[in-house]
């Protein structure tokens, strides 16, 4: 956290601050040291992982990989609280721009609407879509607080807008709440028990304090509630509603849906697109349906409705349906010397550290290679592909 | 990787991981217009003039086999012997090692050779390279490929290739056999690569060196080969026909031309209340697109 010394004014915000003083802790001979960040950050990720796949361990859940999100933003008077800095409102507003960046990297297939609450009224800042961009743009010219914020009234509006969206698709609201209170028209526990009937899964994030109504809420719709702590864990809670979240089979109706595959158009080709109304030049897809001209993919159609895709589009999203198995970690006694590669099989680190002394690393439970922790992380996260496991035949056969 | 001032650092300084098919069954196929000597003298001319350019660049070559994938070469591990001759007794080790790990007794035509996993571990290296500071030399794949896609590497070889889009590496695809792949004409595209099937495989070194031997920063001022128009449109798993229009299993995304009662991938009933939990365990076929 960068901050410079404030002035008097700002003086008793400044002692709010969240500190920076975090990142040490205390070792043995009572000593401040920086925390390891590596096995910190590894550590977590482990959590994070074994939580995941003992989820779905339990139970055979899908993947709701078709989803249809509005985003709340509170624009309430206490989004504009400096106890994040700026403001509230911004740090909000930033930590959006990623998560929809992010969302759209892990959902091709799924759309988002934002809706802000001021003055105690929901308003549809954007129309569910698909564009990351245009939601951007129009998130960051309304960014101004003012007056009470109404949980009711966003849920009606969520409600409303969701109510159309067809069967297949998993319907989801994340609100980001900085008020403490809510000021509703009226009983706001029967719009909580409407968007349960209509399978509408409601998360919150709060900034400042947990509500019980808040918390209700989640309950109900099987969401997740959490206060973020400062700008750091709001990422991270924020982000953590990006990949497809476990859907009960009941909630969204298998269905097979119509999709275009339209081919890109020959370059140097004048044509009117549909979506700008422009005349471009080369480029663009043609809908196999309508023939209208689209710039860019994945979309609906604008003259025929027919969502069109392309094929590395659905490839995207399957190795959510198929995730790399989690490694085990290495007992760095338990494996003798003899037995232990020297270097990581991904990226050739050297496993151990100076000195000789083995370090810390984890196996595969399919191909038995080791990897270093790094590696653990991107094949997880990023990557998907165990490479020991894609470097050999006969595992491929088996699997 | 010896720690430079960052002055030297400059953005001509390229990472280039070279992915060479080692595939027996490719080399000893007689559709195959070149021998596996002639390629290897002249992508070892090629790989030295990538170091000859820039006292920083760095090379390292994985090879691609039929049964396994290893690095055989990495320019920053030498001490003054940076040749890259050195790969050969490497290269040997792995091809006698890939040899003794196949099981199959026959395989029809000239199989596949396992792009995937050599295309994980070079990203996994490339990562690393990511993570030793700010200053680091910029890193591009290029596949030297001759044998045929492998239909069940698809879903990894996609995943890799979003993979290194999100990081910024274009992948690179030199292409040696006598067919286009569809794999490496995706590859390419989706990172912003080159894809490149020489006509006359006689002047490889030629092509190595115009082509592909330019670093990121001066591809913004050449006329490199256009890509050529990438086929993004769907096969269905049923027929496995290229389809314009299709049906989408809003469970497990399976494609379909027709419409069906029941999803052959995931089991799932449709236009009606799913009862059954579907048993997504069945193994999924995967497009071959």
């Amino acid at each position: 956290m960068k901050e410079t010394r404030e002035t008097s004014k700002h003086g008793r915000e400044h002692t709010q601050t969240r500190g920076p003083g975090e990142s040490l802790q205390e070792d043995e001979s009572g000593l401040l040291r920086p925390i390891d960040n590596q096995a910190l950050h590894h550590a977590q990720y482990r959590r994070r992982l074994r939580s995941l796949s003992s989820a779905s361990a339990t139970s055979r859940i899908q993947k709701g990989l078709i989803r249809y999100l509005y985003l709340v933003i509170d624009l309430s008077r206490a989004a504009g609280e400096m106890d994040l800095r700026p403001s509230r409102m911004v740090v909000v507003a930033k930590q959006v721009e990623a998560f929809i960046r992010e969302f759209f990297d892990q959902n091709p297939l799924s759309q988002i609407g934002l809706i802000s609450i001021k003055n105690g009224v929901a308003q549809c800042l954007t129309d569910l879509g698909g564009s990351p961009e245009s939601h951007i743009k129009v998130l960051m010219g309304k960014l101004e607080c003012a007056g009470e914020a109404s949980l009711q009234n966003a849920l009606e509006l969520v409600h409303e807008q969701l109510d159309q969206i067809p069967s297949y698709g998993h319907r989801e609201a994340i609100i980001l709440y900085s008020a403490l209170s809510t000021c509703d028209p009226g009983d706001v526990m029967e719009t909580i028990q409407k968007c349960k009937n209509s399978k509408i899964r409601c998360s919150v994030i709060g900034l400042s304090a947990e509500l019980y109504i808040c918390k209700y809420l989640c309950q109900e719709t099987g969401g997740l509630y959490s206060v973020a702590l400062d700008e750091a864990h709001l990422k991270e809670l924020i982000l953590e509603h990006a990949p497809p979240p476990p859907a009960i089979a009941e909630f969204a109706i298998a269905n097979l849906i119509k999709m275009g595959f339209p081919q890109r158009a020959a370059e140097g080709v004048i044509s009117i697109c549909s979506c700008h109304k422009e005349a471009k030049f080369g480029g663009g897809y043609t809908c196999p349906r309508c023939k209208a001209r689209v710039c860019e993919l994945p979309t609906e159609c604008r003259i025929c409705g027919l969502t069109l895709v392309s094929s590395p589009h659905l490839a995207r999203s399957y190795h959510h349906l198929f995730p790399v198995t989690p490694f085990d970690d290495v007992a760095p006694l338990f494996v003798p010397n003899h037995r232990r590669p020297k270097a990581c099989f991904g990226c050739q680190q050297s496993l151990l550290n100076p000195g000789n002394l083995p370090g810390r690393c984890v196996t595969c439970p399919k191909c038995k290679q080791f990897f270093c922790l790094d590696c653990d992380i991107y094949i997880h996260e990023s990557l998907h592909n165990c490479p020991g496991c894609e470097s050999l035949r006969d595992s491929k056969s088996l699997s | 990787m010896t720690p430079v001032s960052s002055k030297q650092y400059t953005d001509d300084v390229s990472l280039l991981m070279v992915l060479m098919d080692t595939n027996p069954l490719f080399w000893s196929s007689t559709a195959t217009p070149f021998s596996f000597s002639k390629f290897l003298s002249q992508v070892l001319s090629f790989l030295n003039s990538i170091i000859l350019l820039n006292q920083l660049n760095q090379v390292v070559v994985i090879a691609t086999g039929f049964n396994s994938c290893d690095y055989i070469y990495d320019s920053s591990l030498g001490h003054g012997n940076l040749r890259a001759e050195t790969l050969l007794q490497k290269l040997e080790e792995f091809v006698i090692k890939d040899e003794e790990l196949n099981k199959q007794e026959s395989v029809d035509g000239i199989g596949s050779s396992l792009l995937s996993g050599s295309l994980s571990m070079a990203l996994c290296y490339i990562q690393r390279v990511f993570r030793s500071g700010s200053i680091h030399p910029q890193p591009r794949i290029l596949c030297l490929h001759g044998s045929q896609d492998g239909p069940g590497q698809y879903v990894a070889i996609m995943n890799s290739i979003f993979s290194a889009q999100r990081s910024m590496v274009p992948i690179d695809s030199c292409v040696i056999g006598s067919q286009h792949s569809a794999f490496l004409q995706q590859a390419s595209y989706i990172t912003g690569g080159v894809y490149l099937k020489p006509q006359q495989l006689d002047g490889l070194f030629q092509y190595l060196t115009t082509v592909f031997a330019t670093d990121l920063h001066s591809r913004n001022f050449l006329q490199l080969p256009k890509p050529v128009g990438v086929d993004f449109r769907a096969s269905c798993f049923c027929h496995k026909n290229t389809i314009d229009m299709g049906y989408i299993c809003s469970v497990c995304l399976s494609i379909f031309c027709k419409h069906h009662k029941k999803c052959s991938t995931c089991g799932s009933a449709f236009g009606q209340p799913q009862t059954s939990v579907s048993t997504s365990n069945q193994k999924r076929k995967a497009p071959d697109n």
